[in-house]
C-alpha cells in the first residue's frame, strides 16, 4: 500500500465527513426554514443574516445542557444507544461513488472511498444495524414510554427493510451488479434507473421514509403518544446525537437514492461539459449535481413531513406488510418476464 | 496471518463474555460482537456474499429479534428461575460429554487437510450465484421450499382464531 493512495483515501474520508456533518448541521436549519415557509411563518431569523448561525447557536446550547442520567438507567448501555445511533448512521456514506474519476494533478483519484462489489448489501448491513441505537437506548433509559418507541422501532425497521430488499431486486436485475461505481457509471447521461424501475423507486422512497423514522413514519418518536419514544429520557449531546444521527441518516438515504434511480452523478450533456472543462473541473460539476439531488430529495422528506400526517400503527404494518410487500414482488416478476421477453427476442 | 489470530481472538473472547456475563442483554450484544467477528472473518477468506448476508441476516435482523424479546420479559433477579444443585451436576457431565465428542470429531478432520484456497474467488456473488443456480439447483430449491413452508406456519401460527374473538 503505497503512501500516496493512503493520503488519498484519507482525504477524501475526512471531506466526506466535513461535509456530511455539515449538510447534517444545515439540514436542522433547513427543517424549520421549510417549516416556516410552508406555515407562512419566518423561521429562525436572529443568529447572523437569514439566522445562517443557527446550527452553530443550537450546537452550543446542546452543549451546555445538563447532561442527566435517569435513576435505574443502565449506564453503559445509556451511553452506547447515541453513540450507535451517530456510528451507524455515518458508515453508509463510505460506498457511495460522488462522481467521475477526477484527474488530481496528474493523478487519477476515484471519487469513492471504497468500491466493494456487494456494495448495496453493505448498506443494507448499515441499514439494518441502525436499529440497534434506537432499541439499547430506549431500554436502557428505565422508561415505558422509552421501551415502547425502542420497540415500535425495531418492528418498523424490520418489516420495511424487506420491502425495501425486494425493490432492489428488481433494480438489480435490470442492472446486474452489487457495485454502486457500476451502476453509477450505467447511468450515463440521462440513461437513469428511474427510467426502467419507477415503481421499485416509488417503494425504496416509502421504505426510506420509514427507516429514517420521518414523518408519516416517526412513531418511535411520536410526542403526541410517546413524549418523544426513545429519546425521552436523554438530554443535552446524548439527545444531539440521535438528533443528528436522524438528520445524517436522511442524507446518506437521499444520496443513495440519487445514486441507484437517479443517476448519481450523471446529468444530460456531462460529455460536452466533461470535454470543455476537462478531466480536474469536469467530474467536479458532477459531484455538484449530484449534491444538488441530494439536497432535493432532504427537501422532498422535509416537504412531506409538514404536509402528510403520521400514520397509526395498524396502518404503518398494514401499508408494509400487505401493500408495499406485494407490490414490491410484482415488481420483480414483471421486471424479470420483461427482462426474459426482450433477451429473447 | 497475524489479522486472522487477532480476530479469533476476539471471537472466543467475546463467546466467553456471551456465556459468562449474568445480564441476558448484555450476552446478546457480545453474541452481536461475536456474529461482526465471523463476518471479518469470511471477508478474510474472500468470500464478500456470505461476509454481508451474515452480516444483514445474524446481526441485522435475528439479533433484533431476540433483543426485542428479551426487552419484553421481566429480568428482575428474583423472578430468574434458579436451578437445583442435581440439575447442574447433570449439565456439567452433558456438556462435558458434548466436549469430548467434538474434540474427537475435530481430531479426524485435521487430518484432512484445509482446501479452500483452490478457488479464491468462488466466494463472490457472481460465481456464487452461477454455482447455486446450476450445480447445486435442487438443494437449493428444496431449502427454500422449507423456509417457504417454515413462513407460512409462522403466518398460519399467528393468525386470529376469528371463531374465538365471534
Amino acid at each position: 500500500m503505497e503512501i500516496a493512495f493512503l493520503i488519498e483515501k484519507v482525504a477524501i474520508v475526512v471531506i466526506l465527513f466535513v461535509v456530511t456533518l455539515t449538510i447534517a448541521a444545515y439540514s436542522t436549519l433547513a427543517e424549520r426554514k421549510v417549516a416556516a415557509f410552508l406555515q407562512d411563518r419566518v423561521g429562525p431569523d436572529r443568529a447572523g443574516p437569514f439566522g445562517v448561525f443557527q446550527p452553530l447557536a443550537d450546537g452550543g446550547k446542546m452543549f451546555f445542557k445538563e447532561e442527566t442520567t435517569p435513576n435505574g438507567a443502565n449506564k453503559w448501555l445509556f451511553i452506547a444507544g447515541p453513540s450507535l445511533a451517530l456510528l451507524t448512521s455515518f458508515l453508509g456514506s463510505a460506498v457511495i461513488p460522488w462522481g467521475q474519476s477526477i484527474n488530481f494533478f496528474g493523478r487519477i483519484v476515484p471519487l469513492q472511498v471504497t468500491d466493494i462489489n456487494v456494495g448495496i448489501l453493505y448498506i443494507f448491513g448499515v441499514v439494518s444495524l441502525g436499529v440497534y441505537g434506537i432499541m439499547i437506548g430506549g431500554w436502557a433509559s428505565n422508561n415505558k414510554y422509552s421501551l415502547m418507541g425502542a420497540i415500535r422501532g425495531a418492528s418498523q425497521n424490520i418489516s420495511y427493510e424487506i420491502a425495501m430488499g425486494l425493490s432492489i431486486i428488481a433494480l438489480l436485475l435490470c442492472t446486474n451488479s452489487l457495485s454502486f461505481k457500476v451502476i453509477a457509471e450505467q447511468q450515463h447521461g440521462i440513461n437513469w434507473n428511474f427510467w426502467y424501475q419507477p415503481l421499485g423507486f416509488l417503494i425504496f422512497l416509502v421504505c426510506a421514509f420509514a427507516e429514517t423514522n420521518r414523518v408519516p413514519f416517526d412513531l418511535p418518536e411520536c410526542e403526541t403518544e410517546l413524549i418523544g419514544g426513545y429519546n425521552t429520557e436523554y438530554s443535552g449531546f446524548k439527545m444531539g446525537a440521535y438528533m443528528f444521527a436522524e438528520y445524517i441518516n436522511m442524507f446518506v438515504s437521499s444520496a443513495v437514492m440519487a445514486t441507484l434511480y437517479f443517476g448519481g452523478y450523471n446529468y444530460p450533456g456531462m460529455d460536452f461539459v466533461n470535454l470543455h472543462l476537462g478531466p480536474t473541473w469536469g467530474p467536479l460539476v458532477g459531484v455538484a449535481v449530484l449534491l444538488g439531488k441530494i439536497l432535493a430529495f432532504i427537501f422532498f422528506f422535509m416537504w412531506v413531513r409538514w404536509t402528510v400526517p403520521r400514520f397509526r400503527y395498524d396502518q404503518l404494518m398494514n401499508l408494509g406488510w400487505k401493500i408495499l410487500i406485494p407490490l414490491a414482488i410484482a415488481n420483480i416478476v414483471v421486471t424479470a418476464c420483461v427482462i426474459t421477453f426482450f433477451d429473447k427476442f | 496471518m497475524i489479522l486472522f489470530y487477532l480476530v479469533s481472538l476476539l471471537t472466543i473472547t467475546f463467546s466467553l463474555l456471551v456465556i459468562f456475563t449474568k445480564n441476558p442483554i448484555y450476552s446478546v450484544l457480545y453474541l452481536i460482537a461475536t456474529f461482526f467477528t465471523f463476518t471479518i472473518h469470511y471477508v478474510l477468506l474472500n468470500a464478500q456474499f456470505l461476509a454481508v448476508v451474515n452480516f444483514i441476516v445474524y446481526m441485522g435482523a435475528i439479533m433484533v429479534l431476540f433483543l426485542f424479546v428479551l426487552m419484553l420479559m421481566n429480568l428482575n433477579k428474583e423472578t430468574e428461575p434458579m436451578k437445583s444443585n442435581l440439575i447442574k451436576i447433570i449439565a456439567v457431565i452433558a456438556g462435558g460429554s458434548l466436549l469430548v465428542t467434538l474434540v474427537g470429531s475435530f481430531k479426524q478432520l485435521s487430518t484432512l487437510g484445509i482446501s479452500t484456497v483452490d478457488k479464491p474467488e468462488i466466494g463472490l456473488v457472481e460465481n456464487l450465484g452461477k454455482v447455486l443456480f446450476s450445480d447445486f439447483l435442487l438443494p437449493f430449491e428444496v431449502s427454500s421450499i422449507l423456509l417457504l413452508s417454515a413462513m407460512v406456519g409462522a403466518v398460519l401460527l399467528a393468525k386470529k382464531d376469528k371463531s374465538e374473538n365471534g
